[in-house]
């Protein structure tokens, strides 16, 4: 009751007619004109993002935890109920693993002794920076997370971002200290990649679905269910072979990918500094000894 | 009566707690949960506080407030600067003109109210989103937002009462 009595009072004056009209059109207005804005200089609104990214990020890094904590401990429970089972396909697993250590080094010997004989120039060993995800503004719109390292630690735009499944998606906006990953499921993410087994090259483009799709195979190519997605590192932007995910249906509505990384799984994840310059940059062909020229756009 | 120096900054505080309150939420709505397939769906809980403060105490939330947590939702979420400012805008104005229907309904018209609004809000920002980037986003995600968004409304519904009937009794 006492609400409603409240309610009457402010009814008695809703903004002033005509000057509010005014008011609204003027803020709607603003409004495209920011959009706009954004259209023609990305550059600019990029960086008050990220200077307003960069204000908040300390503030969810702090709200964040609990959250991952709470994660961590139901996985650790869920874990702790299936000890037996989890051990005994570890001990499977770790079999079958020894098994793969031991062609690896095998391949490993002979991909060396290949290399001294073809006297393969040596690629630089990338580095790493490794930040927490702190913002991950969900929706169906944008498809991208706040990472909490900047600048400050060597981040910059157009970098990779892994986890130890695979491809999370690139650097997009760099504050000093937080930075926007696009991840490769987002409309705007377009990656280099190759089919692993058939070295069959296209682009993996997202479009706010969780399945990313393949696009721009060379004709005649063929992909199967099943078939692993790496990166290609045309472009320059990335380095080659990260693990991006598999091919998950195959026809007329394209080729969907289910990536390795799950995007409610993040955590962690690596800024991978591969020292090579942006796609976005002037990427340094040259330098590859082979002019990359399918993946550039 | 005169009120003393800290009767007047009570009231001033209490009275700009809806606008916080609103930007405590966008920011609130950019925590990561780690629950599997619910950040495509996240409810987007800005646009119930911008609904519920329009309705009941526009004078502590005025169309300005709304556009600014819509930059801030904007900015944070990654999504390009203006969209989500426009929506909360046109939210206000469209909920503000139908006040008078509004009042004194029962909490049941008012969800069904807000399932209105905030289909009116999904289909903007889809088209915006659309336009500006000139290629359609799933439908289907944008779809679920919106029902998650709409089922979970009557808890923080039942909040911003809470909170409209304690803190801000008095103003």
């Amino acid at each position: 009751m006492k609400n409603r009595q409240h309610l009457g009072h402010h009814i008695s004056h809703p903004d002033k007619g005509v000057a509010s009209r005014f008011g609204y059109l003027g803020l709607v207005l603003a409004a495209f004109a920011l959009m706009l804005l954004g259209k023609a200089d990305a550059g600019m609104m990029e960086r008050v993002r990220a200077s307003i990214s960069d204000g908040v990020a300390p503030v969810l890094d702090v709200l964040s935890r609990p959250a991952a904590n709470l994660d961590r401990m139901v996985d650790e429970f869920a874990a702790l109920s299936n000890l037996r089972a989890e051990n005994a396909r570890l001990r499977s697993e770790n079999q079958r693993l020894i098994e793969w250590q031991a062609a690896a080094r095998k391949l490993a010997a002979e991909n060396n002794q290949l290399k001294g004989l073809l006297n393969l120039a040596p690629v630089a060993e990338p580095g790493f920076i490794t930040g927490r995800v702190v913002g991950d503004s969900g929706g169906a719109f944008v498809h991208s997370v706040l990472v909490s390292a900047g600048a400050r630690n060597g981040v910059s735009k157009g970098q990779a971002v892994i986890t130890g499944d695979g491809l999370v998606g690139r650097v997009h906006g760099v504050g000093s200290r937080a930075s926007r990953v696009l991840l490769v499921t987002d409309l705007n993410s377009h990656i280099p990649v190759v089919v692993e087994a058939t070295r069959t090259r296209a682009i993996l483009a997202g479009d706010n679905s969780d399945r990313p799709r393949l696009i721009h195979l060379p004709p005649g190519a063929s992909v199967s269910t099943g078939d692993r997605i790496v990166t290609s590192g045309h472009g320059g932007a990335f380095p080659p072979g990260i693990p991006v995910g598999v091919v998950a249906l195959h026809g007329d509505g394209g080729i969907a990918i289910k990536p390795f990384v799950h995007r409610d799984r993040l955590e962690f994840v690596r800024v991978v500094d591969y020292g090579l310059r942006g796609i976005l940059d002037v990427a340094p062909v040259g330098a590859l000894g082979t002019p990359g020229a399918g993946g550039q756009k | 009566m005169k009120l003393t120096f800290w009767q007047r900054l009570d009231l001033i505080v209490r009275g700009v707690t809806p606008f916080f309150l609103t930007l405590v939420l966008v920011i609130l709505g950019q925590v990561p949960l780690h629950i599997p397939g619910f950040a495509e769906v996240a409810p987007l809980l800005p646009l119930m506080a911008v609904y519920h403060w329009t309705i009941y105490r526009p004078d502590l939330l005025p169309a300005i407030a709304v556009f600014i947590a819509g930059l801030l939702q904007d900015a944070l979420s990654g999504m390009p600067f203006g969209i989500n400012a426009a929506v909360f805008v046109i939210v206000h104005m469209a909920v503000v003109s139908q006040q008078v229907f509004f009042t004194g309904r029962s909490f049941l018209i008012i969800w069904l109210g807000f399932s209105l609004v905030a289909a009116g809000a999904t289909v903007m920002t889809w088209l915006l989103t659309a336009v500006f980037y000139s290629a359609f986003t799933s439908f289907e995600a944008a779809f679920v937002q919106y029902l998650v968004t709409v089922g979970v409304f009557p808890v923080l519904a039942w909040l911003q009462v809470r909170w409209q009937q304690s803190v801000l009794a008095q103003i």
